[in-house]
């Protein structure tokens, strides 16, 4: 490899890594993280500063309907504004990945201050162990209620929780061809949670909703023996989430769903159990997966880069950065969410238990066409600091550039972005058939806009 | 009008949701009935606030052209509907008439499902046309496209764009990368292909306007009037569209009810009675059934100057080919027949979709509804 592409790879590397454990980065945050070098970048993204940031207070005031919040509609500024300028991405990204895993459905639960806390919940202990974020969940009100939990009872156990935990939260309904647990485990799982609840606390204003927490009813608890997954005993839930967290189907379902998250829409047999092994070896430390898998040569092949669709909240706060134009937190930011359920995310509000069905499904013509418009306002926001820079850049690149020269410029200056042969090829049509215009009074930068806009429409953009 | 091989008679539906809780008691007012003026000392109707229909029930004064349409016979008035245990979230009670599913969540909506029956290969991305912005969960279906259009004029790519000059190269370009390409590009042949459908659709759909005539005049200060005239367009453009969907409200009346209830059936009686003239003009009036919904009714008692969430309410399917007239019972306002101080459905909203999805689009109702649900004999083939 000669100096300048191994300069090139390295760029196109760090650039993955920035577009999958957060929402990508300007050319020039880039460099910066260059010269910190790839692993200390990994080691920042999977440890971020924890406690409050120092924004909260400015946001509650820009915000007020949304502390406390009663509705999804007033929460999801707050989330807006975190995704569209935290500097902690993979803490946002992280909270994305358990939002859609550990799905709690706003429509049914109906409750913003809840879901924000539960958005809070993933941010602190979700790059930690899976023990303990499914220990916590299952404690969590909004989890509680949206489950059916406030209705199962000693002698009169709801399956809800016990079946879901197990199906969808830790070991998947089918283990490698097998089903990894039986009817008889949901029941006993379900006994266990017995007595699991929440109650609502006083609220804190008048009108105000009631924030809820955890209640725990011994007298509503069955505390006869219990058969789960081979072993016998009293288990109560926490006892139950120690059996599950043991089991390799639960290590394998974990790291298949971290692999599709992170890496592509096309599992890998041979890294997933290769993480599957790490989670046995870390009780599920989710750091230490995350960790093996940035670092890992699989991760860092071109085979996988743009092997991941990206889902609309990937799209709508990956291009919105690219303006970085958010110095308070406005409208402007808080419409952002609007966009992102436009494409077909409702943030907070997960359409089922489920979540999000991931991958290509996220694209159908009406969202596509909400991707594109959207992608092309945003890179077409001319006053904005990021977008001129981006311009900047290009003529940076030379006064005198080719149509083909001209389109690698434009996808440097987005953030060392990459186009198949295919969509580039027509690309470079354009260029060479909308050649600088006379009657331009931009100095190109018209043009330049241009060519950012036609890169966001394309399939390949769809992908990161 | 043609029939499928099921037997079953093919339209075109076009739904108006009421969104936001229409009061139904203001809306079907029983005048004769002295508890509805002491549950509502405030809000009551009375004199002439009122057309009344029969000696029992009448219509509050903003929906004249609805009175006409009764008259004609071309109204089907659906009285009590809902479903058991009613929920009094907007979000959560509008969820279960899109998903008509009472008991649990669902991600699919009654009419996406439709939709994927209607055209199970999803060769045509316009088979549903959706008036707003993003998609009501009654169109959602993994694999089913559905254009969600602001205005026809304005859709499509780019139309937004401040300064894109040059739109038409650009748009030409667009339209070469969603080709079928190479094995082993990046994007798959499903992206390129939706991209195809997409960009197809948003064309027919931005040329539908300039392929349309007509007289009537929609009022431009009239959301609901537009979004019509907007679906009028599309059906006389003749696109293979089966499915239409606006929105009209907010009927969240918990203060100003009085002003803001009439302001609202004002528009919809104004556009409505627009759009049945040019579905005339179109020859679209005997292949067309209106259907209006509304998440639920409000509480029987007013509050003062509105009234809060209820539950049960009115609903209403309309057209040329429907049989007009009321249907179910008006339910009883007593205490004792109250059902925690609303009024108490007697007819399960599932009987209407059963009866729009085999009458109307043609398609069996088993699949989309999970059980067979009797249909009402509404609609003329």
């Amino acid at each position: 490899m000669t100096t300048v592409s191994r300069k090139h790879e390295e760029v196109a590397v760090m650039a993955h890594l920035l577009r999958r454990a957060g929402f990508g980065a300007t050319r020039d945050q880039i460099d910066k993280f260059i010269v910190k070098g790839y692993e200390e970048t990994v080691e920042d993204l999977l440890n971020p500063v924890a406690g409050e940031p120092e924004d909260q207070d400015l946001m509650d005031r820009y915000f007020i309907a949304s502390v406390e919040a009663r509705s999804v509609g007033h929460a999801d500024p707050q989330w807006s504004w975190r995704l569209a300028t935290s500097d902690k991405p993979l803490e946002e990204k992280i909270a994305l990945f358990w939002h859609s895993l550990l799905a709690v459905g706003g429509i049914k639960l109906d409750h913003g201050l809840e879901m924000l806390t539960e958005i809070d919940l993933f941010r602190r202990l979700g790059l930690g162990s899976f023990r303990t974020i499914l220990f916590e969940i299952s404690r969590n009100p909004g989890m509680m209620y949206w489950l059916d939990n406030q209705n199962s009872h000693k002698g009169a156990p709801n399956e809800n929780y016990g079946r879901e935990l197990l199906e969808l939260f830790s070991m998947g309904i089918d283990d490698m061809g097998e089903g990894a647990y039986s009817e008889d485990d949901v029941k006993a799982a379900a006994r266990a949670f017995t007595g699991w609840a929440s109650k609502p606390t006083p609220p804190p204003f008048l009108l105000g909703p009631f924030p809820m927490e955890f209640n725990f009813d011994e007298s509503d608890h069955d505390n006869d023996d219990k058969l789960f997954l081979g072993e016998t005993g009293n288990f109560d839930g926490k006892d139950i989430i120690d059996i599950i967290v043991k089991k390799r189907a639960t290590a394998r379902f974990i790291a298949m769903r971290l692999y599709l998250f992170f890496v592509s829409d096309d599992p890998n047999d041979e890294e997933i159990e290769r993480l599957t092994d790490i989670f046995q070896e870390t009780d599920g430390d989710i750091r230490t997966i995350l960790r093996s898998l940035f670092n890992s040569d699989h991760f860092k092949s071109e085979s996988v880069r743009f092997k991941k669709v990206k889902s609309p909240a990937e799209l709508v706060f990956g291009a919105a950065r690219l303006t970085d134009r958010f110095d308070i937190p406005d409208m402007d930011s808080s419409t952002l969410a609007n966009q992102s359920m436009f494409m077909g995310q409702h943030l907070l509000n997960p359409p089922g238990v489920e979540g999000w069905h991931e991958g290509e499904e996220w694209v159908d013509s009406g969202s596509l066409i909400e991707r594109i418009n959207f992608a092309a306002s945003e890179v077409g926001r001319v006053d904005s600091v990021g977008i001129r820079r981006m311009i900047e850049l290009v003529e940076l690149a030379g006064d005198d550039l080719q149509p083909a020269e001209f389109v690698e410029a434009c996808l440097d200056a987005m953030g060392s972005i990459d186009l198949g042969s295919d969509s580039k090829a027509v690309l470079v049509d354009h260029a060479t058939q909308n050649g600088p215009d006379p009657s331009d009074s931009s100095g190109g930068a018209d043009r330049t806009v241009e060519m950012f806009q036609l890169i966001v429409s394309t399939p390949d953009f769809q992908y990161c | 009008m043609a029939n499928n091989n099921n037997g079953h008679k093919e339209k075109n539906l076009v739904v108006i949701q009421l969104s936001g809780g229409n009061d139904y008691l203001n809306t079907l007012v029983p005048y004769q009935d002295g508890q509805y003026y002491d549950f509502r000392p405030n809000m009551g109707l009375k004199g002439e606030d009122l057309i009344p229909i029969d000696d029992r029930i009448a219509f509050n004064s903003h929906m004249g052209t609805f009175k006409n349409l009764f008259d004609e016979d071309k109204m089907a008035v659906m009285m009590g509907i809902g479903y058991p245990e009613p929920n009094r979230s907007h979000f959560r009670s509008m969820d279960i008439w899109h998903t008509a599913e009472p008991s649990t969540t669902s991600a699919v909506g009654w009419l996406g499902k439709a939709n994927s029956l209607l055209d199970p290969e999803g060769k045509n991305p316009i088979t549903t046309v959706n008036f707003g912005r993003g998609l009501p969960r009654a169109l959602a279906m993994q694999g089913v496209s559905v254009a969600s259009v602001g205005a026809l004029e304005t859709y499509g790519l780019y139309t937004g764009l401040s300064g894109a000059s040059n739109r038409d190269a650009m748009l030409d370009t667009v339209s070469r990368i969603y080709q079928p390409m190479a094995e082993g590009g990046i994007p798959s042949r499903r992206i390129l292909e939706t991209g195809r459908g997409a960009l197809d659709g948003a064309d027919l759909l931005r040329e539908a306007p300039g392929k349309y005539s007509s007289d009537v005049e929609y009022p431009e200060d009239n959301p609901i009037a537009q979004s019509l005239k907007g679906i009028a367009q599309v059906m006389s453009a003749d696109l293979g569209t089966r499915i239409f969907y606006a929105a009209h409200g907010s009927f969240d009346t918990h203060t100003a009810e009085l002003v803001n209830h009439a302001l609202l059936w004002d528009q919809l009686s104004v556009a409505v009675s627009c759009f049945m003239d040019d579905l005339k003009q179109q020859g679209e009036a005997e292949n067309t059934v209106i259907w209006m919904f509304s998440e639920f009714g409000r509480r029987i008692a007013d509050n003062g100057a509105g009234t809060d969430h209820g539950s049960g309410g009115a609903a209403f399917v309309i057209g040329d080919s429907v049989n007009g007239g009321l249907y179910g019972d008006y339910p009883k306002l007593g205490l004792s027949d109250q059902l925690e101080g609303d009024v108490r459905f007697n007819t399960d909203f599932r009987h209407i979709y059963s009866t729009l999805l085999e009458d109307v689009l043609g398609v069996e109702s088993e699949p989309v509804l999970k059980k067979k649900y009797s249909t009402l004999d509404l609609v003329r083939s």
